[in-house]
C-alpha cells in the first residue's frame, strides 16, 4: 500500500483543479484523478466560454481547462488521468481505487465528479445513438451538412449547440418543453435571431424514427396534446446534467436527485475529511465560475480540517488553544 | 510504442479490409474533445495489441467518404473489422478497461 496523502481530488472539471491550485499552494501535494476520458470536464466539449472572467475576448473550453490543469500542476499537484472506481470514505484513512485496481490512502477527500448528460429516456435513444442521436454538437455537427436537425433543451448548452449547428446545418428546431427558455438573455436573444433557427414550444419528445439511421422525432405538445413528427436527421440533446455520484451513493447525503449534501455555505458533507464541491452539489447555478468558487472553498475547507486533525493528534484542541493552554 | 497507422480513402483497401489480422478503426477529428481523451488510451492499446488486433485511425475531416461509407455520425466511433468485414461498431469514448472489454470480444479470448 502506498504512503498515507494529505487530500485526494476525484474529477478535473473547473471545481477540481481550482481545489487542486488551493490545495497545492497550502502545500497539501493533491493527488488529482482527472479521468481517462473525462478529465478537464464538460468544457472539453464546448467551443468558446464567453463568461469566465477575465477573459475580454472568451476562451476555448479546452484551453481553459489546460490552463487551469498546468496551473494546478506548476504548484506540485499530481495530476492522474484515471478512473476513480471505488471509494472507501469512512474512518480516518480513506482509499481511492484507481483504473485496474491501485489504492490510493489518503486522510481528507475532496469530490469533483461533476455531472453527466441526462438522457430522455426513450427506448430508441441508445438505439440510434451514434446514428443520429448526439450529446456533443462540437464533435458531431459536421456530419450534418446542409441537414435538418433538432435541439432538445432550453438552456445555455441548447442554446450554445443550437447556435454552433447553424455552421453546418440547414436547419436547426429547438424544441423545449415550456413556452420561455431558460438560458441566459444573451444565448437566447443569439438563437432567436437566427434565421436558420426555428422554435418548437410547449413540446416534449415522445419518439425517434428511423430504422438504421435517425429519420424523424416525434414530439407532443404538452398544451394542446397534438403529436407532430420533425423530419430531422441528426438529435441534439442538452436538457441537463445528473450529477455523478453514483460512486458515493449510500455513504455520502444526497439529495432525491442525486446532488451531494453539503452543510450551509461550506462543503463539508456528513462524512468527515470528506468534501464536494461543484456541479456534484450544486443544482442551481452550474457555471464554471460557480464550481471555481466552490472548488477554492472545498480546498480551504480540507485544509482547515488537516490542519485541526494535526493539532488533535498533537494533544491540542480548540478549547485547549482557546484558554491558552498550548504548549 | 507501435506507431498508429493513419489511413486515408487511398490506403483503407490495404490498411483495413486486407488486414491479416482484426483492425480497429478509430473514426476522429481534430475538433473533438473526446478523440483526443481517448487517443493516448488507443495509442497504448496499439502496443499491447500488436501483431494480434490492429489500431488504424481515420481522420473523418481529411476523409468524409470514409466516414459515410460506414455511416459514421458521431465521434470518436470504433469500428472493429475482421476479414474485411464490419464485426462491431461502439460510439463515444471510453474507459480502457471497457475498451480492453471490447478487443478482447473480438478477439474471441
Amino acid at each position: 500500500m502506498s504512503e498515507i496523502r494529505n487530500v485526494i481530488i476525484v474529477g478535473s472539471g473547473p471545481a477540481g483543479y481550482t481545489a487542486a491550485i488551493y490545495a497545492a499552494r497550502a502545500g497539501l501535494n493533491p493527488l488529482v484523478v482527472a479521468g481517462s476520458i473525462t478529465a478537464g470536464g464538460a468544457l472539453m466539449n464546448t467551443t468558446e466560454v464567453e463568461n469566465f472572467p477575465g477573459f475580454v475576448e472568451g476562451v476555448q473550453g479546452p484551453e481553459l481547462m489546460q490552463t487551469l490543469q498546468a496551473q494546478a500542476e506548476k504548484f506540485g499537484a499530481e495530476v492522474m488521468f484515471d478512473d476513480a472506481t471505488a471509494l472507501q470514505l469512512e474512518g480516518d484513512i480513506k482509499t481511492v481505487t484507481v483504473g485496474m485496481g491501485t489504492v490510493y490512502q489518503t486522510r481528507a477527500v475532496i469530490l469533483a465528479m461533476g455531472s453527466a448528460y441526462k438522457e430522455i429516456g426513450l427506448e430508441d435513444e441508445k438505439r440510434l445513438s451514434g446514428k443520429g442521436v448526439s450529446w456533443c454538437a462540437t464533435c458531431d455537427g459536421f456530419f450534418f451538412r446542409n441537414q435538418d436537425v433538432v435541439v432538445i433543451g432550453g438552456g445555455d448548452s441548447a442554446m450554445e449547440e443550437a447556435t454552433f449547428l447553424t455552421r453546418f446545418a440547414n436547419k436547426v428546431t429547438i424544441v423545449h418543453r415550456r413556452d420561455e427558455l431558460r438560458a441566459s438573455k444573451v444565448m437566447a436573444d443569439r438563437a432567436k435571431a437566427d434565421p436558420k433557427i426555428e422554435f418548437v414550444w410547449n413540446s416534449e419528445v415522445i419518439g425517434l424514427e428511423g430504422d438504421v439511421k435517425l429519420e424523424g422525432v416525434t414530439v407532443r405538445n404538452r398544451v394542446t396534446g397534438l403529436e407532430s413528427t420533425l423530419r430531422a436527421t441528426g438529435m441534439f440533446v442538452a436538457i441537463g446534467h445528473d450529477p455523478r455520484s453514483e460512486l458515493v451513493k449510500g455513504v455520502v447525503d444526497t439529495d432525491a436527485e442525486g446532488y451531494v449534501q453539503v452543510e450551509g455555505r461550506t462543503t463539508y458533507t456528513n462524512v468527515p475529511g470528506v468534501f464536494a464541491c461543484g456541479d456534484l452539489v450544486d443544482n442551481r447555478y452550474r457555471q464554471a465560475i460557480t464550481a471555481a468558487g466552490s472548488g477554492c472553498a472545498a480546498a480551504l475547507d480540507a485544509q482547515r480540517w488537516l490542519e485541526d486533525l494535526e493539532d488533535a493528534e498533537h494533544g491540542l484542541d480548540e478549547k485547549q488553544l482557546l484558554q491558552g493552554g498550548a504548549r | 510504442m507501435t506507431e498508429v497507422v493513419h489511413a486515408t480513402t487511398d490506403s483503407f483497401t490495404a490498411d483495413v479490409l486486407e488486414s491479416d489480422i482484426p483492425v480497429v478503426v478509430d473514426f476522429w477529428a481534430t475538433w473533438c474533445g473526446p478523440c483526443r481523451a481517448v487517443a493516448p488510451i488507443l495509442d497504448e492499446l496499439s502496443s499491447d495489441y500488436r501483431g494480434r488486433l490492429k489500431v488504424v485511425k481515420v481522420d473523418t475531416d481529411a476523409n468524409p467518404d470514409l466516414a459515410m461509407a460506414y455511416g459514421v455520425m458521431s465521434i470518436p466511433t470504433l469500428t472493429f473489422f475482421r476479414d474485411g468485414a464490419v464485426v462491431k461498431s461502439i460510439v463515444g469514448a471510453k474507459p480502457k478497461a471497457a475498451l480492453i472489454g471490447h478487443f478482447d470480444e473480438v478477439l474471441g479470448a
